[in-house]
C-alpha cells in the first residue's frame, strides 16, 4: 500500500481500476432473468442448454428469483395484462441492471397489432439491446449478450427509468379508455355490467362449484 | 350403440315445438338451433334421456353476427349465437347446439347447474361478447383484465383497442444534472 501511495498519491488511479474490477466481474458472471412468454422463449432455452451453451459467456445461471438477478431478457409478446407484471418484476430486479427485448414482439409488438398487444416493452422499462427475429436463433441472443457485456465493459446502461410514483397495479380502470378516438356507445353501458348479485358468488378461485338445489332448481325452472 | 342422430334431432323438434328453430347437417356434424329461453329445457333432456345421453359438454362459446354476409345472416335470427358443442360417451356422437341471443337484453340462462365445465367457457363468453349469463355462480372476467372495459371479440370493438394498450404509466428519462 505504501508503496502505491508513494508511486502516485492520487485516489482516482485506484477506484478507476476498481470500477473496471467490478465491470470485469459483472460482465463475466451475468445472471439473466429470463421473462419468457413465447416462442422465442423456446430459442432461449436451447440457447442455454448445451447445443448454444450460454455457459461460455458466463450468463448460464437463470435466476427465477428477480432479486439474484441483474439481466432481465423480455422474450415474448407482452399483453396488458402481463405488462404490470413484468415492470414489478423489473422493478424488484437490483441496481444496476440491463434489459434484453428478445425478438419482434418484445420489440416492437410484431405482427400481433391489437387491442391487447403492447407494442414494444421499451414503452415502459429501458431496454440496452433489441434483437431483431420472429424468433430470433440463439446465436442473435448471444450476441446481445455479448453486446450487453461490451456495454458493461464501457460502464453503460440505460438510464431511463421508470416512474416509481405511480404503481401499474393502482391505475383506475378510467384510465384504460382515457384517449379513447370517440365514445362507442354500443360497447359501453349498463346493460353489459355485472347483473344483481342475488346470486351468491363462490369465494373459491378454483374448482367447480358446488351444487346447490335450489340453484339448479332455478335454472331449470323448478322441479 | 349408434344412434340416428337425424331422428333424434327430429324427435327432440317434436318434443320442444317453437323452442327448437331447426336442425341441419353439415358434412357429418350435427346442428340445432334453438331459443335462447329453452336452452337450459333442452339441454337437460339432451343430457338425460337416455336415447340422447350427451353427458359431456366439450365447450361453450359464442358467436357475433354482426357483419356476416346477408345470406349467411339466414342462420342468425339475433345477433349473437351461444354455441354448446356436446358429446355422448355412451353412444360416440358429438352434437352442436345454438341459441341465439339478442342484443337486448344480451342476456341468457346458465347451465352451469347441468356441467360444471361450462363455467368457465361462460365466463369467457362474458369475458369477449358480453353475454350475461343468468345465474351463473361467479360471473367475472377470466382473460381479460379486471378492469378492462368493453368485450373485445364483438365485431363492432376497434381492432387496435380503444387505448388501452398506451395507456400504462411510462418510465421517465432521468436527465443528468
Amino acid at each position: 500500500m505504501s508503496e502505491l501511495n508513494q508511486k502516485d498519491g492520487s485516489g482516482g488511479f485506484i477506484t478507476t481500476k476498481l470500477n473496471e474490477l467490478i465491470n470485469w466481474g459483472r460482465r463475466n458472471s451475468l445472471w439473466p432473468m429470463p421473462f419468457g412468454t413465447a416462442c422465442c422463449a423456446i430459442e432461449m432455452m436451447a440457447t442455454l442448454s448445451s447445443r448454444y451453451d450460454l455457459a461460455r459467456f458466463g450468463a448460464e445461471v437463470i435466476r427465477f428469483s428477480p432479486r439474484q438477478s441483474d439481466l432481465m431478457i423480455v422474450s415474448g409478446r407482452i399483453s396488458i395484462k402481463m405488462m404490470p407484471v413484468l415492470i414489478e418484476i423489473y422493478n424488484q430486479m437490483p441496481e444496476p441492471k440491463w434489459c434484453i427485448s428478445m425478438g419482434a414482439c418484445a420489440s416492437s409488438g410484431g405482427v400481433f397489432d391489437t387491442y391487447t398487444l403492447i407494442q414494444g416493452v421499451d414503452q415502459f422499462i429501458p431496454v440496452d439491446v433489441y434483437i431483431p427475429g420472429c424468433p430470433p436463433r440463439p446465436e442473435s441472443l448471444i450476441d446481445a449478450v455479448m453486446l450487453i457485456q461490451q456495454k458493461i465493459k464501457r460502464d453503460e446502461r440505460n438510464t431511463k427509468l421508470y416512474d416509481r410514483t405511480k404503481h401499474p397495479l393502482d391505475f383506475e380502470p378510467v384510465a384504460l379508455v382515457s384517449n379513447a378516438a370517440e365514445p362507442q356507445p354500443v360497447l359501453t353501458g349498463s346493460r353489459h355490467s355485472l347483473p344483481a348479485k342475488d346470486v351468491p358468488i363462490q369465494e373459491k378461485a378454483f374448482g367447480p362449484p358446488e351444487r346447490d338445489v335450489k340453484h339448479v332448481a332455478r335454472l331449470t325452472g323448478g322441479e | 350403440m349408434a344412434i340416428e342422430l337425424m331422428a333424434l334431432l327430429k324427435a327432440v323438434q317434436e318434443r320442444f315445438g317453437d323452442d327448437v328453430l331447426g336442425h341441419s347437417e353439415f358434412r357429418k356434424q350435427a346442428t340445432l338451433r334453438i331459443k335462447h329461453t329453452a336452452n337450459v329445457k333442452v339441454l337437460r333432456f339432451l343430457r338425460d334421456d337416455p336415447s340422447a345421453k350427451f353427458e359431456m359438454l366439450t365447450d361453450v362459446t359464442c358467436v357475433d353476427s354482426l357483419r356476416l354476409p346477408d345470406d349467411m345472416l339466414i342462420e342468425y335470427p339475433e345477433r349473437f349465437a351461444v354455441v354448446y358443442q356436446l358429446t355422448s360417451l355412451v353412444h360416440n356422437e358429438r352434437l352442436r347446439v345454438k341459441a341465439y341471443v339478442p342484443e337486448e337484453p344480451c342476456e341468457i340462462d346458465s347451465v352451469t347447474g347441468l356441467w360444471d365445465a361450462a363455467n368457465w367457457g361462460e365466463r369467457e363468453a362474458y369475458d369477449m361478447f358480453g353475454v350475461v349469463f343468468r345465474n351463473h355462480p361467479d360471473l367475472k372476467r377470466i382473460l381479460m383484465p379486471d378492469n378492462y372495459e368493453g368485450h373485445p371479440l364483438r365485431k363492432d370493438y376497434p381492432l387496435k383497442g380503444r387505448g388501452e394498450r398506451d395507456n400504462f404509466p411510462k418510465y421517465t428519462e432521468i436527465v443528468e444534472s
